[in-house]
This record gives C-alpha cells, structure tokens and sequence, in this order.
C-alpha cells in the first residue's frame, strides 16, 4: 500500500517537473510572445498542478494531515492562469506587438483596422 | 436549478428537525428522501430536474481535464522539436452562439487550455472569438470539432 502510494506521488512531482521544465524550454525557444503564452499559459498551469496534487497526496497518505489549502491552490490555478495568458496575449496585441512573420493570417487586425477607420470617420464628422 | 437545491436542503432539514437528531447521516437520509419528492413532483418545476443539470457540468470538467493534458502532450512535442521555423501560427476568428457572460467566459478559458489555440480577443458584440492558433496544419480543422464539442456542453449546462 505505502508502496502504491509513494510511486503515485513520485509519478506527479516528476510530471510536474518535467513540465514545468518543458515551460522554460519554450519561453526560451518559440519565437513571439503570443507562441511563449501557449507555452506559459499551458504547461505551467498542468505542471504546477501536479506538483501541488502530490504534495497534496503526500501529506494525505504518509503524514495523515488532509491540507484542504492545497486543493483551494490547485482549484485557484485552474481559473486564473487561462485567465492570465489571455490577458498578457491580448496587451500585448493591443499595444502593438507583431507577431513573428511564419504567422500566415491575422483576422484580428483586420477587425481592429475596420473599428479604427470607423471611429477616425465618427471623429471626424463631429 | 437553485430553487431546486435550495427545497432539498429545506426537506433535508425539516427530515433532521422531524428526528430531533442534528447528525450528517439524518442530513443524507432527509436529503435522499428529499430528491426523491422533487423527482415524484419534478412536472410542477419549469426547469428541468437539477441532478442532469450536474451531470453534465461534471461532464464538462472531464472534458476540460482531458484537454488540459492532451494541450500539455502537444505544446510538449512543439517545443521538443527540433526545426521550430516550420510551424504556422495564425489568428482567425471564430463565431459563437453563446449569450451570457460566464458562458463566453468559460468558453474562453477552455479554448485557452485547449491544444494550440489561445483566445486573443472577444469582439465588442460577443459574437466573435479571435483566437491564435500555434500550427495552421494539423489544428485549423480539428478546431471547429473541438469547439462544438465544448459550445455544446456548454449549453447542455445552461439549459434549464
């Protein structure tokens, strides 16, 4: 039984782990601030999830203290940090940031550029 | 559906009060027999029964946590490739028929967990998602299902 519990523990923090490594790697490789968000906004939500469900089962199972702060974390993580790369990604794009030039197509400037040119003619009429 | 749950909790109690024993196990005996008269009366209620509303909201987190790691797998494999300057991102637009807020939001945040797509922008009417894509190949397509997937179970939750 201690022997079940100690690998499922042990397989969440090496998962934890490697993704979060794997978040590093891509901050570090992609190219534009918008790919780096996929990264971030991804694997560092699962990855720290992880650690914190084993940290979680450890103090459960091995130390027999049911930490109910450890689950409110891991819910918390779960509705925010969406939230967080969505609001990074879209700051940047607001403020002007290009995406890299492999981008293929950009509905969203498109838009931006109708609703900009609208609001110049409005402007202008008054 | 809160009305609902609010009259069990009531029976629940009143069940408690009725034994004059204040115990959880009275509470989960009043709460069982409680279920069972709101399903005996459920045609006198204009929503429909509050356990299938549950249902498929614990449908969805499934889901949800499937995609969670299936995106984790595939950003995985993105980043561990070696040639980086073949992948495609792109921005497109995407339009929903959700209504409310919460809906809109709760879709965004799953498109955001979702492999390779992240919402970028929701359009001032609510009626379109601007979302970034990481690779046009392999995701453009598989996309659209992932989203009727997730739209649908969406308004499977909402419905009343």
């Amino acid at each position: 039984m201690d022997l079940i519990a100690d690998s499922i523990i042990i397989a969440l923090v090496v998962v934890g782990i490697i993704f979060t490594i794997i978040t590093v790697v891509g901050i570090i490789r992609l190219p534009d601030v918008y790919m780096r968000a996929h990264a971030a906004s991804k694997s560092a939500t699962l990855g720290v999830m992880s650690l914190l469900l084993g940290v979680f089962f450890h103090f459960w199972w091995n130390e027999g203290h049911f930490s109910i702060s450890l689950v409110l974390g891991i819910a918390f993580l779960f509705i925010t940090s969406p939230i967080g790369g969505h609001l990074m990604s879209r700051a940047a794009y607001m403020s002007g940031v290009k995406p890299t030039e492999l981008t293929v197509g950009d509905d969203l400037k498109i838009a931006i550029d109708k609703q900009r040119a609208e609001l110049a003619k409005n402007t202008h009429e008054e | 559906m809160a009305f609902q749950i609010l009259l069990n909790f009531f029976i629940a109690v009143v069940w408690m009060f009725m034994n004059s024993s204040l115990t959880p196990s009275t509470f989960v005996i009043g709460y069982i027999i409680g279920l069972l008269m709101i399903i005996m009366t459920r045609r006198y209620f204009r929503d429909r029964l509050y356990i299938w509303r549950i249902w498929s909201a614990i449908k969805l987190t499934l889901i949800f946590l499937k995609e969670l790691i299936l995106s984790n797998i595939s950003v995985l494999m993105l980043v561990i490739k070696p040639d980086l300057s073949t992948v495609q991102p792109m921005i497109f637009a995407m339009p929903t028929d959700l209504e409310h807020d919460w809906e809109i939001t709760l879709l965004s945040s799953l498109i955001t967990l979702t492999p390779g797509t992240i919402v970028l922008h929701v359009s001032d009417d609510q009626r379109t998602l601007y979302i970034h894509a990481i690779d046009v190949n392999d995701v453009d397509e598989a996309i659209d299902s992932i989203k009727n997937t997730f739209e649908k179970a969406i308004m499977e939750v909402r419905r009343g």
